[in-house]
């Protein structure tokens, strides 16, 4: 038996580079976390007036900045590669076809997103003639620094390499597996992964082509309708790029955590292509209030934002079947009765499906936030905020903390030194988000905006309902704190764990499918064919409302100026000193031609 | 591929629910006509609001039996008119647009809401109910000065408007 467990390897055994891959893509994405987080708690605490001693409010869209890119940006796309890595490779049983292209994709994002950062901190500082208070979304045309969108750039084409080397590993499994389906986890990055390159095209465009060259001064001006469009192009496929690894997870390891095995794999696929699918078409969703764009646009939009529901709810059905597949393998019964067997002091599966039941939640917010006409009462309320906290903040982020305690020992060999903090670090979560949240769509309600450093105003005060303005502020405070409590437990025992020394007989196996991928039809492993409807679905949701967008406005918009300008002293400086150089050559040219004479 | 009983039926509640909700917007634009902001305005410049006939002078104005104008311009950092008067009981069509960046025009707690985006000009219609007093607020960041953007929306009494009015307030 002994022997047994020790010839069962772990994937830090088996495939130790990837396994440290793995490990610097995980260790990067919880370095974003801890910024983000501290950054979280600066602004819970000023925004509602508890704390306004740490920044001053014209500092608070630095922090806001910082918050987004670090936490939605970085945190979330450097765990993805990790996890993604960890996958292929896993469900593959293959090495990467060369570390060396794996150690350039990382270097690359890492890279980028350290030119980002910086362009965001320096905000803080006056030392320094940069900043980038543009918040996540980055409007034209409140302008950054060239950094900052070059950095971006940077940070996304590590990424496409990222993808072609996962695209990579699968090919060489192919050609020595030709007749076999492709392994769920693998078809899932794939699937994934095409999504990503077709959503942050746009965004790549509208950074080389117009945002980055104007902030360098090349061109004066751009339109701002056409690079918010380009920008929600990306803005909510992006959404499906974080949760898809949430998924991988939910679909693979949950299961497996519950005690059972997956319910069915074609219908994970079957999710899976519609994510590929509908991801993209749908962005016009976060402009319905946008002039310009006309509203037959909006509709379409909205139509296909609703069926985009299908595959979360398809998943809701097959994860919390398989989990009560797992319930009934250990013992349970009963209508409800099975609840009890589940292995609920596992801080992984007690962590994940806290996050799934957030994400039901924000599922319910977000069919108002696509309703285009109940939306025009919430929009840019904090009730938006409200709803991606529970979405991108916890179905994504708590699935990925909880899968940490489960996948860290894998790529270490180091068990997690506490358990049972990772269990009250998951909970103290729960809890944290169910006030702020909650509290942050009852204040969207009264009108409360998003993305303010001071919601009060002296002109007049909000309508009272749900206890008004003020009591909600003290929830989303106490929310607010207890989130950063419970990333101070992660990393810290994280930490800790670090510090434990190497043991063997951490491995664990996943289980495949009840129903497995033979069940599947074939049609399903075509990845051809489904990136070929999807760019053909983008092309039919967009190319109109493009043309119509660079129709009304030009391509470098109606005449509209840039702001903040804080190029023209740099260029001025640049000027000055380019003047004295010319000056300073001419001289010593002229004494030096007569020197020759 | 062998799908469950359950989850077929789960499957149909699932369409069933996403056509109600596709189902009840397309109801609420067709049958009480709810429109929505739309690409229905020119583009304009926004450095050059001035020349114009609407922007140059932001106001409210009187275009029919009990319907009536504003015209809003945002800027960095606050709205104009303020404080906006407009009658009860009315109709009113808003057409906000920005000097310099984009802006969001709320009024807080209605659905009176929009973006606000240079080079364009939205317009929204919304019908008044009694007399009251409404914040508006800026809800899309627009520099460090964000949180000070505001502004009122004062519905009152037909006859209190048109006191206000006639009293040359500009309003």
């Amino acid at each position: 038996m002994s022997e047994a467990i020790e010839s069962d390897r772990t994937f830090a055994d088996k495939f130790p580079e990837e396994a440290r891959v793995v490990r610097a893509a995980l260790l990067g994405s919880f370095l974003a976390l801890t910024l983000g987080a501290v950054f979280g708690i600066i602004q819970t605490l000023h925004r509602t007036g508890v704390f306004r001693g740490v920044i001053a409010s014209s500092d608070y869209y630095t922090s806001l900045t910082a918050h987004g890119v670090f936490l939605a940006i970085s945190f979330t796309t450097f765990f993805l590669v990790g996890l993604f890595t960890w996958a292929v490779v896993r469900s593959l049983d293959r090495p990467l076809v060369d570390v060396r292209i794996t150690w350039t994709w990382y270097g690359l994002m890492a890279a980028g997103m350290t030119m980002t950062g910086i362009s965001i901190l320096a905000g803080f500082t006056d030392a320094l003639d940069m900043s980038a208070d543009v918040l996540f979304t980055f409007y034209a045309p409140l302008q950054a620094h060239p950094l900052f969108y070059a950095g971006l750039a940077v940070f996304i084409v590590g990424s496409w390499i990222a993808g072609a080397d996962y695209f990579r590993a699968w090919l060489a499994w192919k050609r020595e597996n030709p007749d076999e389906r492709i392994p769920l986890q693998t078809f899932m990055v794939l699937t994934t992964m095409a999504m990503w390159y077709i959503a942050s095209s746009a965004v790549a465009a509208s950074v080389l082509i117009f945002l980055l060259p104007w902030s360098l001064g090349l061109i004066e001006q751009v339109n701002p309708t056409l690079t918010r469009t380009l920008f929600w192009f990306f803005g909510h496929p992006v959404v499906y790029f974080w949760l898809m690894p949430a998924y991988l997870l939910w679909y693979t390891v949950l299961p497996k955590l519950a005690g059972g095995r997956l319910f069915s794999d074609p219908l994970a696929r079957v999710v899976f292509v519609l994510f590929l699918l509908l991801s993209t078409p749908v962005g016009i969703h976060h402009q319905y209030l946008d002039p310009g764009i006309a509203e037959g646009f909006k509709f379409i939009s909205m139509t296909n934002t609703f069926f985009l529901l299908l595959p979360s709810l398809l998943t809701a059905f097959t994860v919390v079947a398989s989990v009560e597949y797992g319930a009934r393998q250990r013992g349970g019964s009963g209508l409800l009765g099975w609840l009890t067997d589940l292995p609920w002091r596992d801080p992984a599966f007690t962590g994940m499906m806290l996050a799934g039941l957030m994400f039901a939640a924000g599922g319910f917010s977000g069919m108002v936030n696509a309703g285009m006409n109940i939306n025009y009462m919430i929009h840019n309320t904090i009730w938006v905020p409200g709803h991606f906290h529970l979405t991108v903040g916890t179905a994504v982020a708590l699935t990925f903390m909880a899968a940490t305690y489960w996948l860290w020992p894998q790529i270490t060999n180091k068990p997690i030194y506490s358990r049972a903090v990772g269990l009250v670090q998951v909970v103290v979560w729960f809890i944290g988000m169910a006030l702020m949240s909650n509290a942050m769509h009852a204040q969207g309600i009264l009108g409360v905006p998003r993305r303010t450093a001071e919601p009060e105003y002296s002109s007049f005060d909000y309508p009272a309902m749900f206890g008004g303005f003020e009591e909600l502020n003290v929830q989303i405070a106490i929310g607010g704190t207890l989130l950063f409590v419970s990333t101070v437990l992660f990393i810290g025992n994280l930490v800790l764990t670090m510090g434990n020394p190497k043991v063997s007989g951490l491995a664990e196996t996943l289980p495949p499918a009840l129903s497995g991928p033979d069940d599947a039809p074939r049609v399903l492993d075509n990845l051809r064919l489904w990136v070929g409807i999807a760019v053909t679905l983008v092309v039919l949701a967009y190319a109109l409302p493009l043309a119509a967008i660079i129709n009304r406005g030009g391509l470098l918009g109606p005449g509209v100026g840039t702001y903040p300008v804080w190029l023209a002293p740099l260029l001025d400086a640049l000027a000055n000193a380019a003047a004295t150089l010319l000056g300073a050559v001419g001289d010593a040219s002229v004494s030096l031609a007569e020197v020759i004479r | 591929m062998h799908i469950h009983a359950y989850e077929k039926i789960w499957l149909a509640a699932s369409v069933l629910l996403i056509l109600f909700l596709l189902g009840s917007v397309t109801y609420g634009a067709v049958g009480p006509g709810v429109a929505m902001v739309s690409d229905t305005e020119q583009t304009i410049d926004p450095g050059a609001l001035d020349e114009t006939d609407r922007f140059s002078e932001p106001r409210v104005e009187q275009v029919g039996e009990n319907e009536y104008e504003a015209y809003v311009v945002a800027r960095q950092y606050g709205f104009q008119p303020t404080p906006i008067v407009v009658p009860a009981n009315s109709t009113v069509t808003f057409y906000v647009t920005s000097a310099d960046v984009t802006h969001g025009f709320e009024v807080a707690g209605t659905n009176l809401n929009t973006m606000v985006i240079p080079g364009e000009v939205s317009e929204i219609t919304v019908e008044t109910d009694g007399p009251a007093e409404y914040g508006i607020v800026c809800n899309e960041y627009c520099g460090a000065g964000h949180h000070v953007m505001q502004g009122n929306l004062e519905v009152v009494s037909q006859s209190d408007f048109d006191e206000r009015t006639s009293g040359g307030d500009g309003a």
